[in-house]
């Protein structure tokens, strides 16, 4: 029994984290209907931003809650500007192509990001050496939040830690959050528009550059507490990271009904139980072919995902 | 829209399948073309072969999960033919090596080898020290009559491959027994589980050997649970794990994957001994897993606190050279260089068949990781030490004889 509930609490961590990735997926695609597989790299790449910082701040500063927000508004603020970045350079040039093209493009992004951190690149500064890119070894992520126990059932048989009520927390108020933003504001309403046809919602003067940027900046410092939250579950880092849980939260996107919040959230939950189960009372090494098999297995009696909404061809 | 959407996901199962469980699998490496695997060209000796040089071939895993094992290897090959060419170098020439990083990937080590061989003409090959990769590499130096020495795959199918496939370290089913035997011997375990990685020929090789032993000196594995290298997420198996109750945990594994299956160990309140094989040796099992590793004890080649002259020789030249103390990939990178630079100066020429017969003729050759007699099946015989995990460190514990 004890057995069981553990597993459900090491299914809901994870799924936690897909959650909170596939979030970032589910509103680009909602606005662009561009899949952007380079997420999970721009994760990483906030994973690493935290890691910087809470090296800066120093050992004695981990486990404060000043140091906790300053990483995670670091490390926000910088995934914010490279989601900019790359939306301004990368894909708007591209949005009147074919969306295989941007596709395609997000696929070169995604592995110029997790090779290009693979390679050593360190510049002196002043006497001491700065290091730019970080190598392809892992490291040991800083212990942002101290862990506790929060609960521990029978004699030490099942323990619950803080860290982990606070990523579920965390995630649940940003999927309300965002909830809230695209259906109750000016600029959620803008989206929504641009969402539907970009081109009449230009004629309308809704300021399409400016959503489609603001997304696309909310996605990836979304991607950004997701991913610092992975690190602080996992403990390592290392440039490769954001690839698998990328390719999962978009799965789990999918099965929820991409474009929809509460699906991306929910999908991310039951793939996580559903991959927890799989190891646990299986193989192994079922885990992906499983997490992979649901997709197909969803998409084929429900195309639209879980939550979707079948939406009319456009001709 | 939907044709769009299809093609995604036709792009995505595709990506999928090669991503699993590997996420580096991917060809194209925007960031890295192929042509730069030759950046790992050791500075000093830019050139090729010219008649004036001997050029070895080495390949490591210098990136990837593997990362610090090719490292520490690379730089014990190093020092060996520093200290080789300090000497006047062999048969009137100097020594060079060229290193080519495989990215912790068997594919690459095969790919690594193959330029070794047909581009390069190597007279002789270093390498790997993961078995998975050794055996990628082999089949090729074997076809080419190149002799290719492992310092470090511990796995007995390696030499196996060919009379060209030597190497200067311990094989597992000696590893295997030499932990089950402290385990059952000196720990007085009784309940032993396994954890091990499903996708690595020297984790399996442990695992089986392990197992067997141990059953027969009276223990009980109560059960095996596997991963694959790559996985992050060990949770599901702890918590089988943990509900058997074992006494011991054997994670035949490496440094990488134990840290983090340590750290989840502890999490989980899995309170339990671990034990483990070479695999863990590297500075970063102990940066990874902190204080979770405390406590747990390996089978290993050497032991820094060895006191015999030679080790402590090789220790101290190591340390004004690098700044850290060798771990035993450096120790064996080392032997494996000069088992081959020693072979060379016997051979007649350099040619691949003179230098394999030198090479199976090396006999009582005091190696820093114990002295190397090779049998006929190109293994030397020679004993292992327990080592325990203390405060961030190796300490020696026993030595095990064979």
């Amino acid at each position: 029994m004890y057995e069981f509930i553990q597993h459900v609490i090491n299914g809901l961590a994870v799924g936690t984290i897909y959650a909170l990735v596939a979030l970032g997926y589910t509103m680009v695609y909602g606005v662009l209907k561009l899949i952007n597989f380079a997420h999970g790299d721009v994760m990483m790449v906030g994973v690493y931003v935290g890691y910087a910082v809470a090296f800066l701040l120093g050992r004695e500063a981990m486990g404060s809650l000043g140091a906790a927000l300053v990483v995670f508004a670091a490390s926000m603020a910088a995934c914010a500007v490279l989601g900019f970045v790359i939306e301004r350079f990368a894909y708007r040039p591209l949005r009147d192509k074919s969306r295989l093209t941007a596709l395609i493009t997000a696929i070169g992004i995604s592995f110029a990001l997790s090779y290009g951190f693979q390679l050593d690149f360190k510049v002196s500064v002043g006497g001491g050496e700065v290091t730019v890119l970080p190598g392809a070894a892992s490291r040991r992520f800083p212990e942002l939040i101290r862990p506790q126990e929060w609960l521990v059932l029978g004699d030490n048989d099942v323990i619950i830690w803080n860290w982990q009520v606070i990523s579920f927390g965390i995630a649940l108020l940003l999927l309300v959050g965002l909830q809230v933003l695209v259906y109750r504001t000016r600029f959620g309403k803008a989206m929504r528009a641009v969402s539907h046809d970009h081109k009449v919602a230009a004629l309308l003067g809704i300021p399409v550059d400016t959503v489609i940027a603001v997304t696309f900046m909310l996605g990836s410092a979304l991607a950004a507490g997701a991913g610092l939250l992975y690190a602080i579950k996992d403990k390592t880092i290392q440039p490769l990271m954001g690839v698998m849980v990328g390719l999962k939260a978009f799965v789990a996107a999918v099965i929820g009904g991409i474009g929809n919040l509460p699906g991306a959230v929910v999908g991310a939950l039951l793939l996580g139980l559903c991959e927890e189960f799989i190891v646990g009372y299986t193989a192994s090494s079922w885990r992906d072919a499983v997490a992979f098999g649901f997709l197909i297995v969803v998409l084929l009696f429900r195309p639209e995902g879980l939550f979707g909404r079948v939406q009319a061809e456009k001709v | 829209m939907r044709v769009v959407l299809i093609t995604a996901f036709a792009a995505l199962t595709v990506l999928a399948l090669s991503c699993e469980k590997k996420p580096t699998a991917e060809p194209p490496k925007p960031t890295e073309p192929q042509p730069t695997a030759g950046k790992d060209v050791k500075p000093a000796e830019p050139k090729p072969a010219t008649e004036d040089t001997i050029l070895l071939g080495e390949v490591g895993s210098l990136t990837g999960s593997e990362a610090a094992f090719g490292d520490s290897t690379k730089k014990g090959v190093e020092l060996a033919l520093e200290e080789a060419n300090a000497a006047g170098g062999v048969k009137g020439k100097k020594l060079a090596v060229r290193v080519y990083d495989d990215q912790s990937k068997p594919e690459e080590a095969a790919s690594a080898a193959t330029r070794l061989v047909t581009q390069d003409k190597v007279v002789a090959i270093i390498g790997e020290v993961a078995s998975s990769n050794s055996l990628a590499m082999a089949p090729i130096a074997q076809e080419a009559k190149v002799p290719m020495v492992s310092p470090s795959s511990t796995n007995p199918k390696v030499t196996e491959v060919g009379d060209y496939i030597f190497r200067v370290c311990f094989i597992d089913p000696f590893q295997g027994f030499v932990m089950a035997k402290y385990a059952h011997e000196e720990l007085k375990f009784k309940k032993v589980a396994i954890l091990t990685d499903k996708k690595s020929a020297y984790s399996e090789g442990l695992t089986e050997v392990f197992s067997r032993k141990f059953a027969e000196m009276g223990g009980k594995i109560v059960g095996i649970e596997a991963y694959a290298k790559g996985d992050t997420d060990f949770r599901a198996q702890l918590t089988n794990i943990k509900k058997l109750k074992p006494e011991g945990l054997y994670v035949p594994g490496y440094y990488q994957d134990v840290a983090i299956i340590a750290e989840q160990a502890r999490e989980l309140g899995l309170k339990v001994t671990m034990m483990g094989g070479d695999g863990w040796d590297s500075e970063k099992l102990f940066e990874l897993g902190g204080s979770a590793v405390d406590g747990s004890y390996v089978s290993n080649h050497y032991s820094a606190d060895d006191p015999t002259p030679r080790v402590q020789d090789f220790i101290k030249k190591y340390q004004a050279k690098y700044g850290n103390v060798p771990d035993s990939l450096a120790a064996l990178g080392y032997d494996a260089a000069k088992v081959v630079i020693e072979a060379m100066k016997r051979a007649p020429d350099v040619s691949g068949p003179a230098l394999r017969d030198a090479i199976a003729q090396t006999k009582d050759f005091p190696g820093v990781a114990g002295t190397i007699t090779l049998d006929e099946k190109r293994n030397p015989v020679k004993p292992a030490v327990v080592l325990t995990v203390e405060g961030g460190k190796f300490k020696y514990k026993a030595t095990v004889a064979p």
